[in-house]
């Protein structure tokens, strides 16, 4: 249990403080959706307050609420019960006011991609009633804190992600307003832009004393907010200080390592304790959080059967209280042991020697008129590997995945899936691979046995077979009890774990993961990751692209890419490696990334 | 310039660059008005020219020669001999020819008897209209070769009642002159729906409409901000319809012309109404783009009287076609075309017009809330 | 093979009809339109108003005015009394036709002259105009040959007219298996026409591509349901046709429907191929307008094609409505026998057969 003195002590604080010194009110607020034939409670009894002068982070996994409150304080929705103040208006009757006073970035940083970053500046300016005489300097100082000055020319559809979302910020910037709201700004936009973004954020308070609100699902950021509202299912689970949230869990935190057995093993072994909340593979060690009142855990009782065990504390960190939190919330989460069997062994007709090359590519480039969205790229990913794909939005992750899955051809060089090329082979070959693509394409006004009954039906599984697998995957993915929900009504975790079984219904030798757990929160990333393992473990090659760091550790390879060409690869530790230095003795896969992503970038301005 | 001014001027400048740069915009409002109306327009006549009528003569001699001489060479019918009925039937049936007149072997006889000789004609009464024309011209025909007899045989002929007939407004029964203006109607709906039925429901798909309300925008600016640009672009496309019409159909402008623009001024407000109504209502483009489909092409094309008369449909039926706003643009063009600065049928349309504008837009404002849901 | 194709199918079925909005634009707009454009597209007129000024004072001019008064085609509006009303009353569209009878009217006809009455015609509307002159033609044509009858005088020849497979010339018997014709097109590329831009929207096509589905199996799991929803349509139509609006619906089954069935082929080929095409929705909707809107103005439906020039009847020749409008009132009207209609099932089937291969090439290599 979370130890309850710790709200005490922060909420009733805030609650006392007058009024004039909070950017934003909630009292007891209620808000609750139709979206079928169901009746959605999106906020129940929500109240808190948020300072003036602060960033405050909203903090909750995906379904909990945060848009809806974001959007009940923006004044566009009204709340079914209780009030919210905002910069002293109330949001229910004096809404414009309110939208004339705050900056509002909602979660698709409300750009028009047909007009320039100047006229997107300029749109915004003559709706907030900018002054033509103060422009010029506003606009200098907005795109030099954004890095877009140089490009204010180019159509905001053709900037990366990280660029329309510093664009985004800028246009709600562009009045200076007391109190700044932004809606997960931070979703599916790559490390470096995310550091970027932060760094205005910080600067606008600093300099302006400008108010915060953000919400975000990446619980790293959680760490930078100076206060943060947790939200579960629509309640409010605390509210404070994130240093002290953090903190509670000091103790419980360990790194455990063994010589003896893989890491996935370890981790399958660890994750099955009853005394273990929660246990993560990082880098070359499992990194364990011990239960509230499980004694600090020793090599011999907690792994018996394994040799070699090293197990040293670690600092805790906000994910862990955030994990904490939620479990005792949520069911404990069950053992996955995903029964796949992948199929057609028999069919592998690739000679012994290379049998363990799974996916060849060699000089791969592809061109869309004379922009080279993937340039002379070359790699090998053997059987039962996970291997991992990180870029920048943009990087050429996406094109190289739908050369891979033959959706798209390339321009030049080669490329082999299991022994073929998936673009020129026999419909059967795709058979052995599952995709999942990044919106997690499923039918949404299709029930979920639906679509898995289509899928599997897709893939020829007969009659009895089929019947099989979709048991299966309704009993492995815990989707029982949602069978005959519209997947358009799910949330998104379920989504992606609906779109995952679609994907393995027919039991593949490879699967190709494209930002598989983009917006998904960390319980349901843990989940899916530990299903992946599981498969990995059964031979399956695995390939993925993702923008979480702590995910590119999960992976046996990985590979780097930026604006189409492959900066460096592989094993994770090799490429922290590269990123050491006498500042960062001990670098995170984050500075790795960003360090080779500036010094590219550097590159590319000095050639 | 106040604020309310300069976020109005910043919204219609932002939507003409979108314009601009999404060429289908361009194309609707000015490629499509040439298009149709060099399709329709050349394309379309329902003046029947050379329908064919086969002519069966089973006794051919001086009587029947006489008779088919009449039918002569005419604009409007050409004559196709066969040898026996059922040739000439069969010509009929497989659609060669649209009738058949038959002259018996005892025509010559017959013609001397006092019930007289009969004349068979044989329509294809398919298409009804057709046949009704065939039918016309061949007792015309008929007639004429009556009296050519009578006067040979020294006789006045007695043809009691003679019709002479004064087509007004359009002499020649030129079709083109009420199709164009009709097809003006029509391309102005299509421009009108097509061009607005999909850019609110756009902003809402790409999220940008939520970014939009969280500034001093108020709704009406929102809606206004809409409707300007897309205004210009119609009166464009309608202009250059307009300068089709008079100088490459050559469709007589008998009243003023501003008249026209200020007309079809109101008119295209009705249309943008409309298009706007839908893009609000419907929040998302597959829907939109159905429902403007489904209410503006068929309607306009069937229900305004531009090929179909409305007083003939029934009650309800005239009844629908009230809330067709193409029905009363069509009245006003053909009035102005063809007739001249006639008020009391311009303004009873144009009231009505401004009417049909005040309630789509209106429903708009209203359905068009700074809310979410 | 064939529980792909049918998965696919079921698929598709589902998503459409699922969604309550999606299963109304199918079934109620169609069915309004039938009843609504049933009974507005004719050419027969109805209520033509007209007036009359009398000059004449004899009983002659009365009874042939009672001659127009009688008919159903025609509706009096007040008499004029002077002759500069008459220009009034038609620039206002009071009246559609004005009858003007000259003040020896009655003095002509009894002593054998010719008797003029004048028509004035509104030809803001041509065809409506042309329409009413030959309407007046006919009563008083009719009025002619009983005053000739009855003054014991006949002329030697006289004409016998039989209408084959429409007697009473009605228009709407015409208009009615054109309108089954549209709007089996309308909901045919309704349903076709966003089907793959949707989903290539969506991301679900990448998906299906990846599947061992062929292209050809994704291609007639795409176009049965709007090939079997087609039909439906139809025959729902055909029904409302024959039991409601009572055209009768002479030839076989057997043809109708071979007609109804190379016609979704075209259709739904064409609305695949626009989708196909098409990267986003808007552009499929747009797609779909630029062929819906010249396929049916261009189709024979209202505008016989023989009066189109040289260039545009060649153009109407790559459009299967063209063909369809004269299998629907070839069998309708006039039961025209399968042989008979081989010339318009052959063209109907090439498109088809060629829009869909197109349809099933671009699957794949339609590059964003």
């Amino acid at each position: 249990m979370f130890s309850p003195p710790l709200s005490e002590s922060h909420s009733p604080a805030a609650e006392q403080a007058p009024s004039d010194r909070m950017a934003l009110e909630v009292s007891g607020v209620s808000k609750a959706f139709r979206v079928g034939n169901r009746q959605i409670e999106a906020l129940r009894n929500v109240s808190f307050t948020v300072k003036r002068g602060v960033v405050t982070g909203l903090i909750g996994p995906d379904s909990a609420g945060k848009t809806t409150l974001m959007r009940l304080a923006a004044g566009l929705l009204l709340p079914d019960a209780g009030s919210i103040k905002v910069l002293g208006h109330d949001a229910a009757t004096q809404s414009l006011a309110i939208q004339s006073e705050i900056g509002y970035m909602p979660q698709r940083f409300g750009l028009y991609e047909d007009l320039t970053v100047q006229e997107n500046l300029d749109l915004y300016a003559d709706l907030q009633g900018v002054p033509k005489s103060l422009r010029p300097a506003r606009y200098d100082n907005l795109l030099q804190m954004a890095g877009l000055t140089a490009f204010t020319k180019r159509l905001a559809g053709q900037l990366s992600g990280g660029m329309k979302q510093k664009l985004g910020l800028a246009c709600a910037l562009v009045r200076q307003p007391p109190l700044l709201l932004l809606d997960e700004p931070t979703v599916g936009v790559d490390p470096l832009s995310r550091r970027e973004l932060w760094e205005i954020v910080y600067r606008l308070v600093q300099e302006q004393g400008t108010s915060v609100l953000l919400s975000t699902a990446y619980l790293d950021e959680a760490e930078r907010c100076d206060e943060v509202v947790l939200l579960h299912d629509g309640q409010l689970l605390d509210h404070g200080d994130p240093k002290v949230l953090r903190e509670s869990l000091r103790g419980r935190t360990y790194a455990v390592t063994s010589g003896a057995v893989s890491k996935r093993a370890l981790q399958t072994h660890l994750a099955s304790s009853p005394a273990i909340l929660d246990a993560l593979i990082q880098g070359d060690h499992v990194r364990i959080v011990m239960e509230q009142d499980a004694l600090p855990p020793q090599p011999g009782s907690l792994l018996p059967n394994i040799s070699d065990v090293q197990i040293n504390a670690v600092p805790p960190r906000f994910e862990d209280s955030f994990v904490a939190l939620l479990k005792v919330k949520t069911d404990p989460a069950t053992m996955i042991t995903l029964h796949h069997t992948p199929a057609s062994h028999a069919t592998f007709s690739v000679a012994a020697g290379t049998a363990q090359q799974v996916i060849t590519v060699q000089n791969l480039t592809r061109r869309f008129g004379n922009f080279s969205a993937v340039k002379d790229v070359s790699f090998i990913v053997s059987k039962g590997e996970v291997f991992g794909l990180l870029g920048a939005n943009g990087a050429g992750k996406s094109t190289m995945f739908r050369m891979l899955c033959g959706l798209l051809p390339p321009s030049s060089g080669s490329l082999r899936v299991a022994g073929v090329d998936l673009r020129y082979a026999a419909a059967a070959a795709r058979a052995r691979i599952g995709y999942m693509s990044q919106k997690f394409s499923l039918y949404g006004n299709l029930s979920v046995v639906e679509n898995l009954r289509f899928f599997s039906n897709a893939y020829g599984l007969s009659g009895k077979r089929g019947d099989t697998r979709i048991a299966w995957a309704l009993q492995e993915f815990a989707l029982t009890s949602s069978a005959d929900a519209v997947s358009g009504d799910l949330s998104l975790g379920y989504k992606q774990r609906l779109a995952l079984a679609c994907a393995l219904m027919h039991e593949p030798e490879i699967l190709f993961l494209d930002e598989p757990t983009s917006g998904v929160d960390p319980l349901a990333r843990r989940e899916f990751w530990r299903r992946i393992n599981a498969l990995a473990e059964q031979g399956v090659t695995i390939m993925v692209t993702t923008h979480f760091m702590e995910e590119a550790e999960y992976c046996d390879r990985l590979a780097i890419m930026a604006s189409g060409e492959m900066l460096t690869i592989g094993t994770p530790a090799e490429i922290k490696l590269q990123a050491r230095s006498v500042d960062l003795p001990d670098p995170t896969m984050e500075d790795a990334f960003v360090g080779l992503i500036t010094s590219h970038e550097a590159q590319g301005a000095a050639a | 310039m106040n604020n309310a001014q300069m976020r109005l001027l910043g919204l219609i400048r932002k939507e003409f660059l979108q314009i601009v740069r999404d060429p289908s915009s361009i194309a609707i409002a000015f490629l499509m008005p040439v298009v149709l109306l060099l399709l329709f327009g050349y394309g379309v006549s329902l003046d029947s020219e050379h329908v064919p009528l086969g002519l069966v003569v089973e006794q051919p001699d001086a009587d029947t020669a006489s008779f088919t001489a009449s039918f002569g060479n005419s604009r409007y019918f050409s004559s196709v001999p066969f040898r026996n009925t059922p040739e000439a039937v069969d010509a009929m049936m497989a659609g060669r020819i649209n009738a058949v007149i038959v002259l018996r072997q005892d025509f010559a006889r017959r013609l001397r008897q006092t019930d007289g000789a009969p004349i068979q004609l044989v329509v294809n009464g398919v298409d009804a209209n057709t046949a009704r024309i065939v039918e016309g011209y061949v007792t015309g025909a008929w007639g004429k070769w009556l009296e050519h007899t009578a006067l040979q045989q020294g006789q006045t002929l007695n043809t009691p009642v003679e019709i002479v007939n004064r087509v007004w407004y359009n002499e020649e029964l030129e079709s083109r002159n009420f199709l164009v203006p009709g097809l003006i109607a029509v391309i102005m709906t299509l421009i009108g729906a097509l061009l607005t039925a999909m850019v609110m429901a756009r902003e809402w798909e790409r999220g940008t409409m939520e970014a939009l309300m969280v500034t001093p925008l108020a709704m009406r600016e929102v809606i206004l901000g809409k409707l300007i640009p897309y205004f210009i672009l119609g009166m464009g496309g309608l202009a250059l319809s307009v300068a089709m019409a008079l100088w490459l159909f050559h469709v007589p402008l008998r009243g003023s012309v501003w008249l026209l623009f200020a007309t079809s001024a109101l008119f295209l407000l009705t249309a943008l109404g409309m298009g706007l109504l839908i893009s609000t209502v419907a929040r998302s483009q597959f829907i939109a783009g159905q429902l403007a489909i489904i209410t503006t092409f068929l309607p306009a094309f069937l229900l305004s009287g531009f090929i179909f008369d409305i007083n003939s449909m029934p009650p309800f039926v005239q009844a629908i076609t009230h809330v067709i706003a193409a029905r009363y643009y069509v009245a006003i063009l053909q009035t102005i075309f063809l007739v001249g600065n006639e008020w009391s049928v311009i303004l009873p349309n144009a009231l009505a017009l401004v009417l049909l504008a005040t309630l789509f837009l209106g429903l708009t404002r209203l359905k068009a809330r700074k809310r979410l849901e | 093979m064939l529980r792909r194709i049918f998965a696919l199918m079921l698929k598709e079925f589902l998503a459409l009809l699922k969604d309550k909005r999606s299963r109304f634009v199918l079934i109620i707009p169609p069915l309004v339109q039938l009843m609504v454009f049933g009974y507005a597209a004719t050419f027969d007129l109805k209520h033509v108003t007209y007036a009359v000024f009398n000059e004449d004072k004899g009983s002659i001019s009365r009874d042939m005015i009672a001659a127009f008064h009688g008919s159903p085609s025609f509706q009096e509006m007040p008499q004029i009394e002077r002759n500069e009303q008459i220009a009034v009353m038609l620039d206002r569209k009071t009246v559609q036709m004005i009858i003007h009878v000259g003040p020896r009217f009655t003095a002509d006809m009894l002593s054998g002259r010719p008797a003029p009455i004048q028509i004035m015609v509104d030809g803001r509307n041509s065809n409506t105009a042309l329409l009413i002159v030959n309407y007046a033609q006919d009563i008083v044509n009719r009025f002619n040959n009983d005053w000739v009858a009855g003054n014991g005088g006949a002329p030697p020849a006289h004409i016998v007219t039989r209408a084959w497979f429409n007697p009473n010339l009605e228009s709407r018997w015409f208009f009615l298996p054109g309108i089954v014709g549209l709007l089996t097109l309308l909901v045919t590329i309704l349903v076709t026409a966003l089907s793959v831009a949707r989903e290539r929207e969506q991301g679900t096509f990448d998906q299906l591509l990846v599947t061992p589905l062929h292209p050809a199996e994704i291609l007639i799991g795409k176009a049965l349901p709007g090939f079997l929803i087609g039909i439906g349509e139809a025959s729902l139509i055909v029904m409302v046709t024959v039991f409601w609006f009572k055209v009768p619906l002479l030839g076989s089954l057997l043809t109708l429907y071979t007609g109804v069935l190379l016609f979704l082929l075209s259709a739904v080929g064409i609305g695949l191929m626009i989708s196909s095409l098409a990267v986003t929705q808007q552009q499929g909707m747009l797609g779909a307008f630029f062929f819906m809107v010249p396929a049916i103005i261009l189709s024979g439906f209202a505008t016989p094609i023989r009066n189109m020039p040289a260039l545009v009847q060649d153009l109407t020749l790559l459009n299967p409505m063209r063909y369809f409008l004269v299998v629907l009132r070839g069998v309708f009207l006039e039961g025209t026998p399968f042989h008979l209609l081989i010339p318009q099932f052959w063209p109907l089937a090439v498109i088809g057969v060629v829009t869909l291969a197109i349809a099933g090439w671009l699957f794949r290599h339609r590059l964003y």
